[in-house]
């Protein structure tokens, strides 16, 4: 028995019937409410979440250019080609100074456009700086309620902090190119830490083996394995004498998973098989592992936070008393009477009571 | 608030023609103007421009053609449309396309149709125009 929230609009009703009929379009039109934050949204996503999580969710993410589209669209056919529904939700970044975007990402999946077991998305970030749009966790949920058994999603082109992938999808794939640059780049932070898969694209450019070694030197360095890669050195292999446990006997210990770096040349299709067998790898890990929950139970904190962090902002602000607290206040700010932290003290006491100030 | 939200637009190119400069420059115009704007590409067909329209839930579809399929093209991609269960979207576009060809599609439900030299404005405008007084969905 699932608690009740507050009731749908009654404009909302007929969508959800139809919704629940699997017409497409009420999904797309379900995600246009969500993503407009629509009156109704958060009953209308209470109302078809009720079945939980089904949907496997693979992520990707990398730098502008690395390939995300195609390799994504590749992945899609092949999860087509094994009868599986498959859901694209493609991220690109609205301009901050008109409010508009473009969003491109359909170029790359044309062989995909027709076919009715695909349904592709497109969002604009609309001012969120995550790597998604505000709400993409919200459509993919939508997309994984409406009954898609592959739910594949691509952030805009990342640097190094914008990680919120992670709270959308099981398993992360990070797309680098041989140009990315070198295993210190790797090691800065971000995107080593979120990689469920690493893989390097456009490998048949110079350079992708060079990548592939340095990204697992690194990550070797990150598991206490340092000299695993590292060649005989004035004719002592370093990595026999010292590291008598390879890493991989370690992971293969404790449960841990050992993040494969692979090669792929999303063009022509090379090595899309290879990482189709990754990410099945990684999910009967995650399985096995009860990772899987651990990370729906992460995601599903996340979301709560995000709600009541939003409800919270929505009521604190609309509040007529919050209004006046905050004009009175800048009016004692200018008279040297109290400043921006003592105004924000009384605001929030008066809201949440004498335990804010503390 | 909830209320005030971005416009939807999808810019096709249907045909086998190349000359995708018209819908780049009208695409990034809207862009500019704070639109979210779907690009698809060259060589679209009409099938493959009704599923994006459904599946991105757009408020316009605009086709620029310069092949001189107007007349078979437009209809088309309204039928499909309708087939599909979607009826608020404005159908619009620009191209080579002649006067009384542009009455007639008119006359079928086509929106206004841009030909050579109008201002990317103008455009935004009619959008714009079209959005505000469009019947609520």
């Amino acid at each position: 028995m699932i608690e009740p929230v507050a009731d749908l609009p009654s404009s909302l009703e007929p969508l959800l019937e139809r919704f629940r009929e699997g017409k497409v379009t009420a999904l797309a039109r379900a995600i246009s409410v969500v993503e407009n934050e629509r009156t109704g949204f958060q009953a209308l996503l209470h109302r078809v979440l009720s079945a939980g999580p089904r949907a496997a969710r693979v992520g990707f993410t990398g730098p502008p250019g690395a390939g995300k589209s195609s390799l994504l669209a590749g992945m899609a056919a092949a999860y087509r080609r094994q009868d599986e529904r498959v859901g694209v939700v493609a991220v690109d970044p609205t301009s901050p100074f008109s409010g508009g975007a473009l969003l491109g990402d359909r170029i790359r999946m044309n062989d995909l456009a027709t076919d009715p077991g695909i349904f592709i998305r497109s969002m604009a970030t609309r001012g969120s700086l995550g790597g998604l749009a505000t709400t993409t966790k919200e459509v993919l949920d939508l997309i994984d309620a409406f009954g898609i058994e592959r739910v594949l999603v691509e952030t805009v082109g990342v640097g190094q902090t914008e990680l919120e992938i992670t709270a959308a999808a099981d398993t992360v794939v990070v797309v680098l190119v041989p140009e990315s640059g070198d295993g210190i780049q790797a090691m800065k932070a971000g995107l080593m830490e979120i990689a469920d898969i690493f893989v390097i694209n456009k490998a048949d450019r110079p350079g992708a083996d060079r990548l592939v070694k340095e990204i697992r030197q690194a990550m070797h360095l990150r598991a206490g394995s340092a000299l695993k890669d590292v060649p005989a050195h004035h004719g002592v292999d370093l990595s026999r004498v010292v590291a008598k446990r390879r890493s991989r006997d370690v992971a293969l210990e404790t449960g841990t998973w050992t993040i494969p770096v692979l090669k792929t040349v999303a063009q022509t299709g090379e090595g899309v098989d290879g990482l189709l067998d990754a990410v099945s790898r990684h999910r009967e890990w995650m399985a096995e592992t009860s990772e899987l929950v651990l990370r729906r139970r992460a995601r599903a904190g996340t979301r709560i936070r995000d709600v009541v962090d939003r409800e919270l902002r929505r009521v604190a602000w609309k509040s007529p008393s919050v209004q006046a607290g905050l004009e009175d206040g800048l009016d004692r700010i200018a008279k040297g009477s109290a400043t921006p932290y003592s105004v924000a003290g009384a605001i929030l006491e008066g809201l949440l009571g004498s335990r804010a100030s503390r | 608030m909830s209320d005030e939200r971005k416009i939807r637009i999808l810019v096709a190119k249907p045909g086998l023609d190349g000359h995708d400069r018209g819908a780049k420059v009208i695409a990034a115009a809207f862009r500019d103007a704070g639109f979210e704007v779907i690009y698809t590409g060259l060589h679209q067909t009409p099938e493959m421009i009704v599923a994006a329209a459904v599946q991105e839930d757009v408020d316009v579809v605009a086709m620029s053609i310069l092949s001189g399929a107007h007349m078979t093209l437009f209809p088309r991609v309204r039928a499909l449309l309708l087939d599909a269960g979607v009826d608020h979207v404005l159908l619009t576009g620009g191209g080579i396309i002649p006067e009384d060809d542009a009455k007639a599609l008119e006359a079928q439900g086509v929106g206004r149709l841009f030909g050579p030299g109008t201002s990317t404005a103008d455009a935004i405008a009619y959008v714009r125009e079209w959005f505000a007084s469009r019947p609520a969905v």
